[in-house]
């Protein structure tokens, strides 16, 4: 299989997007514009983009806490997605829900989840109705090594299995769950072998790896359809902490330069010189626009109303 | 109008459902060929296919995510769990993914769904299989929580649940199962709406307030101090959540004594919200006595048929609270 050059700068626009999204998010932090938490999968890049990217809008995805990547892929708006992130009336959840529950139903995102491993039992049911429904479409879950730990891990592909649902299991393995490493966590050292435990298909992927990860996830939907659902483990690495207030002290500043060294980014922009399929020009036009595209989802969500009290019973209950 | 049981009152009112909405669907634990553990949903997996009725493995976490998940997406679902006690086992799903959906992602989904589970104790299940937890999920908001007391309620209730666009939890009652009472015909679609309470009882010197199982154990009381000349008022609260305060507080003002009485667990009870209700209201100014509440007992459910028959309110426990009122 050989990418079009629009798919490149497609994946390319997306990683550089959630990178400069994140670094944004970071720094508002430090500015004091943003209160709570978030979580960020800088280094992770190519896990998000690359799977969603190559869904159509009818597949559905469920993000993790750690999702930015997952959205940025299934083309969510950025914008919302910023405004949310601090909290605004205009924001995909009109600020209830924070970057930890961003959502867009309306291209098939449905939903980050706070909970570790609490999309897992959703995405079967979502499935379920694609199932029912004989739709030509699967569902994506997302979820990281510490929610195989879970015992929704468990029973979800256990079900999925023996219902042959289309599921799309990816774990988004970066050795961490939050402090404790997976060697203190599990007894295995690659995480898709539990697949063939519910018999099913499980492969292990470079996950800074963004064009072979577009690749096999065209692959794995059309095996899901014709088989039943699969896990794809794709292995990369957090370079930030767990989440804003992470010190780091659980593992070395020489294991973080190393998986620096393997960026998504850089190894993606290497790929595109190499093989011609862009020049630096081009790859600079696009790094100049995912900045400006950040800088309008910052304008756009610092300029927007806050949500108000009086509005806060709306959505507990549905009509 | 006929007599059928509570749990065939159930089997109509999802049967019917079912018939008239092909997106609804049946998933649980042993609902199919094996027709439910307390034969709720006989003759559905004939009539309905393995596609509709849907056995699950032992999953309570998944069923419960399942449903949810299906519902966000375009379907409708029940749920079944074998026992209420096992929403322990799906408490995330339940309280942290179905009933918050709608209100973190900004009201872009919905979650119709219904969890259909037994409850309360009588039948020697013993600790992990007695249980009445309604409290526990009527403090999510996001859920609404239904305990019918009658076959026509179950029906009427359960068909209101299905149609209703939010993730319902459905308390039955195990020990009511077998109960017959009078029911519209077949096709009469006949609904009660949620959050209506209904009067059981008329009666003029003191209001009993409860629901589920208690409803019928304190009619029965009710007959009996009418042959002593107290006339006693039964309402019926049927949803907890949401909850008519209206009538409740209309019957405290009519009355002036207020009985609560479930058989949860008193400390923490849904009781104590409803003794609220009534005190925080102007029925407080028309109260001749303080409004007392009649639970459980603070401990699990024994098997001992002896002490899990003196755990929960009795007809001689309600007579004498009542009496005390007076």
């Amino acid at each position: 299989m050989k990418l079009s050059k629009e798919t490149h700068k497609e994946l390319y626009l997306k990683m550089v997007q959630t990178r400069k999204f994140e670094e944004t998010a970071a720094r508002l932090f430090v500015e004091g514009k943003v209160h709570g938490t978030a979580h960020f999968c800088i280094g992770e890049e190519a896990t998000g983009v690359g799977v969603c990217t190559s869904l159509e809008v009818e597949d559905y995805i469920l993000q993790t806490h750690r999702g930015h990547n997952q959205g940025i892929g299934k083309n969510m708006d950025i914008k919302k997605m910023m405004a949310e992130f601090l909290g605004k009336e205009t924001g995909y959840c009109k600020g209830k829900g924070g970057c930890m529950h961003i959502a867009d139903f309306s291209v098939g995102s449905l939903g980050a989840n706070g909970i570790v491993g609490g999309g897992i039992p959703l995405a079967t049911g979502a499935a379920l109705k694609q199932q029912y429904n004989k739709e030509d479409n699967i569902t994506v879950v997302f979820f990281g090594d510490g929610a195989t730990n879970e015992g929704s891990f468990h029973e979800s592909l256990n079900l999925a299995a023996t219902w042959k649902l289309p599921v799309l299991f990816v774990c988004t393995n970066n050795y961490y769950g939050m402090s404790t490493s997976t060697k203190k966590s599990m007894a295995i050292d690659d995480i898709s072998i539990r697949a063939e435990g519910y018999g099913m298909k499980g492969i292990a992927l470079d996950g800074n790896d963004v064009v072979n990860i577009y690749e096999e996830t065209i692959k794995a939907k059309k095996y899901i359809l014709e088989n039943g659902p699969m896990l794809m483990v794709l292995n990369t690495y957090r370079w930030m902490g767990h989440s804003k207030s992470d010190a780091q002290i659980y593992r070395t500043k020489e294991e973080v330069a190393e998986w620096k060294e393997k960026c998504p980014i850089k190894r993606h922009r290497d790929f595109i010189l190499k093989n011609k399929v862009m020049t630096e020009a081009e790859l600079e036009a696009i790094e100049a626009q995912a900045a400006q595209d950040i800088k309008d989802a910052v304008a756009f969500a610092e300029s927007s109303p806050e949500p108000k009290i009086e509005n806060i019973f709306d959505d507990v209950y549905a009509d | 109008m006929r007599d059928i049981t509570y749990a065939q009152a159930i089997n109509e009112a999802m049967s019917e459902e079912m018939r008239l909405d092909k997106n609804l669907i049946f998933i649980g634990e042993d609902i199919g060929v094996y027709g439910g553990a307390f034969g709720v949903s006989k003759g559905m997996f004939e009539e309905f296919g393995p596609e509709r009725v849907k056995d699950t493995p032992i999953s309570e976490q998944v069923i419960t995510g399942c449903a949810a998940g299906a519902s966000m997406t375009g379907l409708k679902t029940i749920a079944e769990m074998m026992f209420s006690d096992f929403m322990t086992l799906a408490m995330d799903q339940l309280a942290n993914q179905a009933a918050k959906n709608r209100f973190q992602f900004g009201g872009q989904g919905a979650v119709p769904m219904v969890l259909r589970a037994p409850g309360g104790s009588g039948t020697g299940a013993a600790e992990q299989h007695s249980q009445s937890l309604e409290a526990w999920v009527a403090h999510v908001p996001g859920l609404k929580v239904v305990i019918p007391s009658t076959p026509a309620d179950a029906k009427g209730l359960l068909k209101a649940s299905i149609r209703d666009n939010n993730p319902v939890v459905f308390l039955e009652q195990k020990l009511l199962y077998r109960q017959k009472g009078p029911v519209a015909e077949i096709g009469e679609d006949e609904i009660i709406p949620l959050g209506k309470a209904d009067v059981k009882r008329e009666g003029k010197d003191v209001t009993i307030i409860t629901y589920g199982r208690m409803v019928p154990r304190s009619l029965k009381v009710a007959e009996d101090l009418a042959k002593e000349g107290i006339d006693v008022e039964v309402v019926d609260i049927r949803t907890l959540v949401p909850l008519d305060k209206e009538a409740l507080i209309k019957s405290a003002k009519k009355t002036g004594k207020v009985l609560v009485v479930h058989e949860a667990c008193q400390t923490g009870g849904f009781g104590g919200e409803l003794v609220s209700v009534v005190v925080e209201s102007d029925a407080f100014f028309y109260l001749d006595a303080p409004v007392k509440r009649l639970g459980g007992l603070d401990v699990p459910i024994p098997y001992n048929p002896n002490l899990e028959a003196q755990v929960v309110p009795t007809e001689e426990k309600i007579t004498a609270a009542i009496k005390n009122l007076l």
